[in-house]
């Protein structure tokens, strides 16, 4: 199934490199996604696809090379850079506080604020108004959460994964960045994990999905970047390729034409 | 207990949660000297306020170290900051009025937790070692200031809003003790700010990714921690008529089990105000009873230890499990 993508990219990176010491993580790494595309990045242990997240996510700055968002160069230097950008990103830890209930952490350092000017100016939480967005929102990902005022931590894998997700859809963001998001969970949330991926697409929203899941890639994906030893060595339309040429462009054993 | 009613927190919720153990134990505490000590004056209104007013400065130096608790730091440099606070106000109120003795006696807190935090974050260092340090820097300092000689205060006014003053017949100090408790408690629960604080403390990484600054945050619970230590000095000295350089110096131990027993985690991320302030009563208590007990002041410091230790243990066991 490939569904073509709306014109504009919504990322496209431009030979980004990155050193550490003498380790090359990257060593030029090019490609862009289109609006309403899911792109899938795919590599081995140590390929480079973390440093790559995390240098657009604003963690990492880049030594060399152009990030573009919406066709506009820019400089991601902070996470709050990135978001500014309309890139949200879904950490593989799922960058979740376990102290605080799903309200708290879906609108961690974007929270709603008292009406009220003067308790506004200090800084008072409106936390009645985050719990019902929460809510909302994560109704209309179809996530059943028992209880809203629930820490993070008593939920279960699946129900952290749906807040995660919905944290870095709740903001109208126009790239979102997935970093392994099934690898903890079952088979049925896995489903559920696809069916969100599709549903926001369908929204215009760019994904870019980390997985060494490849019955998933295949699923979901439109495209596969693939990255070898801190390059980008192939970029292929899911519907051309199979399992097996996927694996074997990520271990190495073919080139891409 | 009027505080705990201001915070609207259900009485049932409150004592099913899982800091609740201080409850307990300090009903515990509680009941045991009260039936120790029957044929004394423990069990007195008079003495239960002279318990609370004589804590007022462990109140608040608990208080204010939750913050850094909250980030996950710990200050260690209260105890001293509480005497170079009370022997700067001390001297600037032999020439100047009340405002410039508290605003000298708060800009020592505010520079100490600035200095504690630039230090803890630039070099990358744990905060126990810099604010061991500057423990000792202030220590030396506060000897030095006035050549261990203690600087008596005659301004009327500053020992009644900071000692032995009442207010519609409720005393100063207890106002004192529940408007730092009220506003160290609305701060942490109710403003982003305190959400934030709690956010880096609980985990580093999740706050970093979402966007938060955490070595400003980080900076600014060290300097609220100083801050409120400055106060404590002052509320020392208002009470005291005078300051030396011995004022908090034994309190630090004190402060620390205080917090630990009241549910506030020593490792960041949790920070239980509440607690923090019956578990400084529960201390305050305890000393007042062993003194009634008739213990000579060695057997004193003996038990005090024990009782410390203990309450640290059950306090970082408690926090471990959360």
């Amino acid at each position: 199934m490939v569904r073509t993508g709306l014109a504009q990219k919504a990322l496209e990176l431009k030979g980004i490199t990155k050193e550490f010491g003498a380790v090359k993580a990257l060593q030029g790494v090019s490609f862009s996604i289109h609006k309403g595309e899911v792109v899938a990045l795919l590599g081995d242990n140590g390929a480079g696809k973390s440093t790559l997240v995390r240098c657009i996510a604003g963690l990492h700055a880049p030594d060399q090379g152009e990030i573009h968002v919406n066709e506009q160069q820019v400089t991601i230097r902070t996470p709050q850079d990135a978001r500014d950008h309309g890139i949200e990103t879904v950490f593989q830890d799922l960058a979740m506080i376990p102290d605080f209930d799903i309200a708290s952490n879906l609108f961690l350092n974007r929270e709603m604020l008292s009406k009220n000017p003067i308790l506004r100016w200090f800084g008072w939480l409106d936390q009645q108004g985050m719990r019902k967005r929460a809510r909302k929102s994560l109704n209309r990902l179809n996530s059943r959460l028992p209880d809203f005022s629930a820490k993070v931590s008593t939920l279960s894998g699946g129900q952290r994964q749906a807040v995660a997700i919905a944290r870095a859809v709740n903001w109208g963001a126009d790239l979102v960045i997935m970093d392994e998001p099934t690898a903890a969970l079952g088979v049925e949330q896995s489903a559920q994990v696809n069916e969100l991926i599709k549903l926001i697409s369908s929204q215009g929203v760019a994904v870019l999905l980390i997985s060494h899941n490849m019955q998933h890639v295949l699923e979901t994906c439109d495209r596969a970047v693939v990255l070898y030893q801190g390059r980008s060595v192939a970029d292929v339309a899911v519907s051309d390729v199979s399992k097996e040429d996927l694996v074997a462009l990520i271990t190495g054993a073919k080139v891409a034409a | 207990m009027s505080g705990l009613l201001l915070m609207r927190v259900p009485l049932r919720q409150l004592l099913l949660r899982k800091e609740a153990y201080i409850y307990y134990i300090f009903l515990l505490v509680l009941v045991l000297f009260a039936v120790l000590l029957h044929d004394t004056a423990f069990l007195s209104f008079d003495n239960f306020m002279n318990i609370i007013r004589q804590t007022t400065p462990i109140t608040v130096m608990a208080v204010a170290l939750s913050f850094a608790l909250a980030v996950g730091h710990i200050d260690l440099s209260i105890g001293a900051v509480v005497a170079v606070s009370a022997l700067v106000s001390a001297l600037l109120l032999q020439s100047f009025g009340i405002s410039v003795a508290v605003c000298g006696a708060l800009a020592v807190g505010l520079l100490v937790g600035l200095a504690n935090g630039l230090l803890t974050e630039k070099l990358q260092v744990s905060s126990l070692l810099i604010t061991l340090g500057s423990m000792s820097v202030l220590a030396g300092f506060a000897r030095q200031l006035t050549n261990l000689e203690s600087v008596p205060i005659i301004n009327q006014d500053f020992n009644f809003i900071f000692g032995g003053g009442d207010l519609l017949g409720i005393p100063v100090l207890l106002l004192w003790t529940l408007g730092i408790a009220a506003l160290g408690y609305l701060v942490l629960n109710k403003l982003r700010f305190g959400r934030h604080l709690l956010a880096v403390g609980g985990s580093p990484n999740a706050a970093r990714a979402m966007g938060i600054q955490l070595q400003r945050t980080r900076v600014y619970a060290l300097m609220i921690s100083a801050c409120g230590a400055a106060l404590a000095g002052l509320l020392y000295a208002g009470r005291l008529q005078g300051a030396r350089y011995t004022l908090g110096e034994a309190d630090l131990l004190t402060v620390i089990a205080a917090v630990a027993i009241g549910g506030t985690s020593l490792f960041g991320g949790r920070a239980c105000i509440v607690g923090a302030v019956l578990g400084s009563w529960l201390m305050g208590m305890i000393n007042n009873g062993l003194i009634l007990s008739g213990f000579s002041t060695n057997e004193q410091m003996v038990a005090r230890g024990v009782i410390l230790i203990l309450a640290v243990a059950i306090g970082v066991k408690e926090s471990k499990n959360g």
